[in-house]
């Protein structure tokens, strides 16, 4: 099912479809590695809610919903 | 002699090879971004000297932080006769992308595949044969934290140099001409990595994975905030009730030393005058910001970095972002704030982790409102003083209320400037959570308690030293009856008593500028009069207080004072150098010294109406 990576639950995973956005941060997320068709693991979130943590290419990274939601995925069954 | 540079992602041990290699001292941490300025050291290898230069942890050299910025234009500029690109054996997928790039703009390359000891544990197999194949350039394995391989890496390195190793081909651009090219680019070298990484990394076994365990006690909704409380308690506890012991023995000592200088300088017969410049000035100073300040930092800094190096800063990021993002600045704020306990000017260099110029901005005008170094053992003097008796784990708590007013501040200047001076969005973010790692305390312990050791006493050489000399001239050239002191002292006394001290203790602050640790120091000299008993311990120096009439009142808004006033010259001067303008330094200054004096001024009045 297509969704954006804020909506995933922990535990969850799903594979990257396109990154909606630009500039600086698209950069950032490439430079992690994330393309389409990488498989990308929710963690869970932190205390507050957010950022949110994710489990990347065996790199764990927190990012914030605001981003996470410019991030359409393909989830897992 | 070759010049070899050391490139890699945040956080795989860059600084620990190079310390290995050099045997120099740079700071490692786990977390990413440590190394901001360029490091430079030399080592030995078969009679030839090799110099090497670390380079700031990169996830990309398609920069676009400042520090990525600096890794860049070096490797561009073709300075280094062999790059080492270091990879993390644990996560060699994500390293090799970076790899790649460094491969794509300097052939003269050796891949150093480093943290193969947690590898190993963690059941990876790193077949680093192949990887040579495969990337066509030498590959050697390290666990650097022991020195394993780096023999053969300065081999590998040599060979380069000398030209014994065929080179690729050609270079390959790393970013293109538009948006879309660059992404096709970057795609090209993601899928590259993948690749690569899967022909040559093979899990054997299922390793522990330690971190997410203990990641569901320290980030948890309950515990998270309490551990990190506690772990904050703690760190005080431990430097007030440890700093207690060496601070008295140190005090002995000066008090001894003293002796036999002050009886020496009889025999000699000095006049009057030079006695007093030298020993009740110099001297006394000198004496009095070794044994009071030494202890806590020798404590306080070791402990800070265990936490640093187990990798527990990031996790104080991420579990304090929400709050940043309120006040419109970003979660790497906290790792500022985490090295702005160390030194304010180090917290200031190390906003350049922070990608958005307006966020690292805001993280640079704040820095001065946590306490440095310099401030704690004022601030645990005053609390031991009027607050909490003898009871070091009371001082402690006091201690952690003070640190939580400082973060509050900080939120709410953050706040402030991102409403008014510095208006904006919060960016985008990502922080990386690296693994929990054993940090090496005996080597931690030994190296950071000496380099406090030294650094304190270089400072009180160049620092305290000549600044006990001026007081003592001020306390000592008299105008109409009152010393120059006395009589500056007189002038703030109004100012000083608006802000619920006096006009001693604001002078104190005034003249303490080039350094936080000179403040008290100053005050005592200024309270004696001049005549400076040698160097008082923490009991003389309460004794010298209360004679004057101090209660618990001035305490408090003395250790507000302390916790916000202009931050000390040399943070100012960096500050001056980060963001390159003086209405930026300027806007620094006044900022945590309204926040100190609307503060005191607020304390002031309210007790006031406590009898």
């Amino acid at each position: 099912m297509e969704t954006t990576l804020n909506y995933l639950r922990e535990g969850q995973c799903a594979r990257i479809k396109t990154l909606r956005m630009q500039g600086a941060m698209r950069r950032r997320l490439l430079d992690f590695g994330l393309i389409e068709g990488t498989r990308i693991r929710c963690l869970g979130c932190s205390p507050a809610g957010d950022p949110v943590l994710y489990c990347v290419r065996g790199t764990v990274l927190a990012l914030r919903r605001q981003d996470s939601r410019c991030i359409a995925v393909e989830t897992e069954p | 002699m070759s010049l070899i540079a050391l490139a890699g992602n945040p956080n795989v041990g860059k600084s620990t090879l190079f310390n290995a290699l050099t045997g120099r001292n740079q700071h490692t941490g786990n977390w990413p971004g440590k190394t901001v300025e360029l490091a430079q050291g030399r080592c030995q290898y078969k009679g030839e000297e090799i110099q090497i230069v670390d380079l700031p942890g990169a996830y990309s050299l398609v920069s676009r932080s400042p520090e990525e910025q600096v890794a860049e234009d070096f490797l561009r500029s073709g300075g280094a006769d062999c790059t080492v690109a270091v990879c993390d054996a644990t996560c060699l997928e994500r390293s090799l992308i970076l790899v790649l790039q460094v491969l794509a703009l300097s052939p003269k390359t050796v891949v150093c595949v480093n943290l193969m000891d947690e590898a190993r544990r963690a059941g990876l197999q790193v077949d680093t044969a192949r990887l040579e194949r495969e990337l066509g350039v030498p590959v050697v394995a390290t666990s650097a934290n022991r020195g394993e391989g780096t023999q053969r890496l300065l081999e590998a390195v040599r060979s380069v140099c000398d030209g014994f190793v065929p080179l690729l081909p050609e270079r390959a651009p790393i970013r293109g001409e538009t948006e879309e090219e660059s992404d096709a680019i970057a795609r090209r070298f993601v899928l590259r990595a993948e690749e690569v990484a899967s022909k040559c990394v093979e899990k054997n076994a299922a390793g522990k994975n330690l971190t997410r365990r203990l990641d569901r006690i320290l980030l948890n909704k309950w515990s998270g905030y309490l551990v990190m409380l506690l772990l904050l308690l703690g760190v005080f506890w431990l430097t007030i009730e440890g700093a207690n012991y060496p601070s008295q023995g140190l005090q002995w000592c000066f008090d001894r030393l003293g002796e036999l200088l002050r009886s020496g300088a009889e025999r000699l017969a000095f006049p009057t005058w030079l006695t007093g410049a030298l020993l009740d000035g110099i001297y006394a100073t000198t004496a009095r910001v070794v044994a009071v300040m030494l202890p806590p930092m020798a404590i306080f800094f070791p402990l800070f970095t265990l936490l640093e190096d187990f990798g527990y800063l990031p996790r104080v990021a991420f579990l304090m972002d929400h709050r940043f993002r309120r006040c419109g600045a970003c979660g790497k704020q906290s790792l500022t704030l985490c090295m702005g306990l160390g030194c304010n000017a180090a917290g200031v260099t190390g906003c350049r982790i922070i990608d958005s110029r307006r966020e690292r901005l805001i993280a640079v005008l704040t820095n001065a409102f946590v306490p440095c170094n310099g401030r704690f053992p004022a601030l645990i003097f005053l609390i031991s003083l009027s607050f909490s008796g003898g009871s070091a784990l009371l001082g402690a708590g006091v201690l952690t209320l003070c640190l939580l007013l400082s973060v509050a501040m900080t939120l709410l200047a953050s706040g402030l400037l991102s409403h008014t001076a510095l208006k904006g969005e919060p960016s985008s973010f990502v922080l990386e959570l690296p693994p929990y790692r054993k940090p090496q305390v005996g080597q931690v312990l030994v190296r950071s308690v000496r380099d406090r050791t030294l650094f304190v006493l270089g400072r009180a050489a160049a620092v305290a030293a000549p600044a006990g000399l001026v007081i003592w001239l001020l306390a000592n050239l008299h105008i109409g009856g009152t010393s120059l002191l006395q009589g500056a002292a007189a002038v703030l006394e109004k100012p000083g008593i608006l802000l619920g001290m006096n006009g001693a203790v604001l002078l104190a602050f005034l003249l303490g500028s080039p350094a936080n640790e000179l403040v008290l120091p100053i005050l005592m000299l200024t309270l004696t009069a001049g005549t400076g008993l040698g160097g008082e311990s923490s009991t003389q120096m309460a004794g010298i207080l209360l004679e004057n009439g101090w209660t618990w009142r001035e305490s408090l808004c003395t250790l507000v004072f302390f916790l916000f006033h202009w931050p000390c010259t040399t943070t100012l001067l960096t500050i001056r150098k980060e963001t390159g303008s003086r209405k930026w330094t300027l806007l620094a200054l006044l900022l945590p010294t309204a926040f100190g004096c609307v503060l005191c001024i607020l304390l002031h009045f309210a007790l006031l109406l406590i009898p």
